[in-house]
């Protein structure tokens, strides 16, 4: 019996193509829609957080200011110096490596080529503190450091951009006015947690930044990594406490530098893409809110047109058990290839969106099966109430319904 | 004597409630034997098809006994009725109610799909149905494309398909030229002789009627003259 239903219900979809491909083309866009969004949603999260760890898994960064991230503040908060990281890296218990940090940028010649770049002056510390390894070449030495010589490293992107098919090593670099040589390259990193590209950089000794550069002893940014197992917040208590000592700040002053390690810079992060995630899930809802209400539509109109048939078939000697199998059959199997095609769809869509965008891409059973439940639960409570209501009528009431 | 096939008594149809009702059958009292080719004639809106239906078991009486081969129709319900309906009865509509967009042979076969017929054999049956009322080569065509008469003979296909105990045709041949339909009321005689098969149809032409064995006039609702019994109102 129930083969024989399916067998009516095929012959029905097949027999009405179009009202049949309407209603899953509802259902595809409905489940296809939410599962893309959120399924990218979470990618984008992931990305975020594995960016983050990428930077360094212990990692305080200390900048002039009231606070961090948006709305940061910096006027008229003064300026670090290199004494200050220093400071740090002898007095507070537990530090790893201090980098005092100047960036701006500049447009760099090379040959013929040029291309605008962001260029940083640090010291060797950098590199432990965010996580860089070298392609070739070297660091710099100390005489180089304290000199402030006219060396530098460069990211992939800029070998790339500046010395396409040649030995970058040994070459030389024109950064605004002085030349500079190139002593080493670091490995690829790839995108950073904003989309920007890691590789795009020069670093050079941070005396020959302040002197040729920015033409200043200050120091923008003071990045600090801890060593393992020490509790980020005792660090930035410690920090904190040298710091204010060290600005003359008194109680009643408030801090005018900031510190935030890497795991809250992580938590507000992904805190915000978060949000948005929720918020395309929530668009994506109303979507299949939406295609279910197509959904309901096409398949009321259907069974109010098809009334007459359920008659036919009841006055041939259909039960109306029979009649509803059917009908069921029907709107389970229309629902159930939409809901796989959107399936399909989605996962295509993400796939393609995944890689075109550089992200993970993360399979979500929750999300598939929640598309996949409502969509095939409308078509088929839609395809089946109406259809009930007919098939419990006198068959000769059934055939006058027009 | 034979037990009665079909036995009304006092059988009332009302449509409607209070002001707006209309009493399209008002008691009647009909014995049927296997085997009887019964005509029903009368003027338009005397009941006929009300009374066609309720025989047919698609419709509910609103009062009166049907009893069909010893059961009482008024106490089945919906299931069971259909199940009679699928077993013992082949119906002909007065609006033929073919499946639109689906083939005539579909169309006969559907009632042997209902009986778990596998489909090799309902395709061979259907095909004889439609050979019988001279339609083989009309087996692909949709009631779309096919004229009035031929939905009509598409529907006798579909009802006598299944071999039923009774075949209840309202107006088959109201759609059929003369020749068509001697050629279907032959047909009909044929299977009432050859099959047994009880016939009760319903029609408007006296040269038609006299097929049957039996006629029966209703009135209003009521039964006006009954061949089988010259004075019906007497009965019993
Ligand atoms: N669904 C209905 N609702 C209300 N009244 C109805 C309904 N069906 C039939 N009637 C009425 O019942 C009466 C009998 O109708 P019926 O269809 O049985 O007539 P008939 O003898 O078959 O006529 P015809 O020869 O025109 O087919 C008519 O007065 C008709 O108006
Ligand atoms: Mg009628």
């Amino acid at each position: 019996m129930l083969l024989n239903a399916l067998l009516l219900a095929l012959r029905e979809i097949r027999r009405n193509l179009l009202r049949s491909l309407l209603t899953v083309l509802g259902i595809v866009i409905g489940v296809a829609a939410v599962i893309t969004l959120v399924t990218l949603g979470n990618g984008a999260t992931l990305m975020v957080k594995q960016q983050i760890s990428a930077l360094g898994s212990n990692l305080v960064v200390m900048r002039p200011g009231q606070r961090l991230g948006p709305g940061h503040d910096e006027a008229g908060a003064p300026a670090f110096r290199r004494e200050d990281a220093d400071a740090i890296a002898a007095e507070i218990r537990g530090v790893a490596s201090v980098a005092p940090v100047v960036s701006s940028t500049v447009t760099l010649v090379a040959g013929a080529a040029n291309w605008s770049s962001s260029v940083t002056g640090t010291t060797n510390a950098y590199f432990a503190a965010g996580n860089w390894t070298l392609a070739q070449g070297r660091l710099f030495s100390d005489d180089e450091e304290q000199a402030g010589k006219a060396v530098c490293v460069i990211g992939q992107t800029v070998r790339a951009k500046l010395f396409a098919g040649e030995a970058p090593l040994g070459n030389t670099l024109r950064v605004r006015a002085f030349g500079c040589e190139v002593i080493g390259v670091l490995a690829a990193k790839g995108q950073g947690a904003m989309g920007m590209d890691q590789d795009d950089t020069v670093l050079m000794p941070l005396a020959t930044a302040q002197r040729r550069l920015t033409n200043s002893r200050a120091v923008g940014t003071v990045m600090i990594s801890l060593k393992d197992g020490v509790s980020a917040s005792t660090a930035i208590a410690d920090i904190t406490a040298l710091m204010r000592e060290r600005r003359r700040l008194t109680t009643a002053q408030e801090n005018n530098f900031s510190l935030m390690d890497t795991r809250q810079i992580a938590e507000t992060l992904s805190g915000t893409i978060g949000t948005m995630t929720t918020l395309l899930g929530a668009v994506a809802a109303v979507s299949l809110l939406v295609g279910g209400i197509g959904i309901m539509n096409i398949m009321l109109v259907s069974v109010t047109e098809r009334t007459r048939e359920i008659g036919i078939r009841l006055a041939i000697g259909a039960t109306g058990r029979e009649v509803l199998t059917q009908f069921l059959t029907e709107a389970v199997a229309l629902s159930a290839c939409g809901g796989l095609a959107g399936i399909g769809l989605a996962l295509l869509a993400c796939l393609g969106l995944a890689a075109a965008l550089n992200m993970p891409f993360l399979f979500n059973p929750g999300i598939n099966g929640l598309a996949f439940g409502v969509s095939a639960g409308i078509g088929v409570i839609f395809g089946y109430m109406p259809a009930r209501r007919a098939a419990a009528l006198d068959p000769i009431e059934a055939l006058r319904r027009e | 004597m034979r037990p009665p096939l079909i036995q009304l008594q006092g059988l009332t149809r009302t449509y409607g409630r209070g002001d707006a009702a209309v009493s399209a059958l008002r008691g009647i009292d009909l014995t049927l034997f296997s085997g009887d080719f019964l005509a029903v004639m009368g003027a338009s809106g005397s009941g006929k098809s009300t009374l066609m239906n309720i025989l047919g078991c698609l419709d509910t009486p609103s009062g009166g006994h049907y009893g069909f081969e010893s059961i009482a129709v008024e106490t089945l319900n919906q299931t069971q009725r259909a199940l009679l309906r699928r077993h013992r009865l082949g119906f002909v509509f007065q609006g033929f109610n073919l499946l639109a967009r689906t083939s005539a042979r579909e169309n006969v076969e559907l009632p042997l799909l209902y009986r778990g017929l596998p489909a090799a054999r309902r395709r061979q049956a259907a095909l004889a149905a439609l050979d019988l009322v001279g339609l083989s080569d009309r087996a692909g065509h949709t009631p779309a494309e096919l004229s009035g008469g031929q939905q009509q003979r598409v529907a006798i296909a579909r009802a006598i398909v299944t071999d039923p105990a009774v075949l209840l045709a309202d107006e088959p041949t109201g759609n059929l030229d003369t020749a068509r339909s001697h050629a279907i009321m032959e047909l009909l005689t044929r299977l009432n002789r050859e099959r047994g098969l009880t016939i009760i149809m319903v029609t408007h032409e006296e040269e038609m009627a006299a097929y049957a064995g039996r006629t029966l006039h209703l009135r209003d609702g009521l039964i006006d003259r009954d061949s089988a019994e010259p004075d019906a109102t007497s009965c019993c």
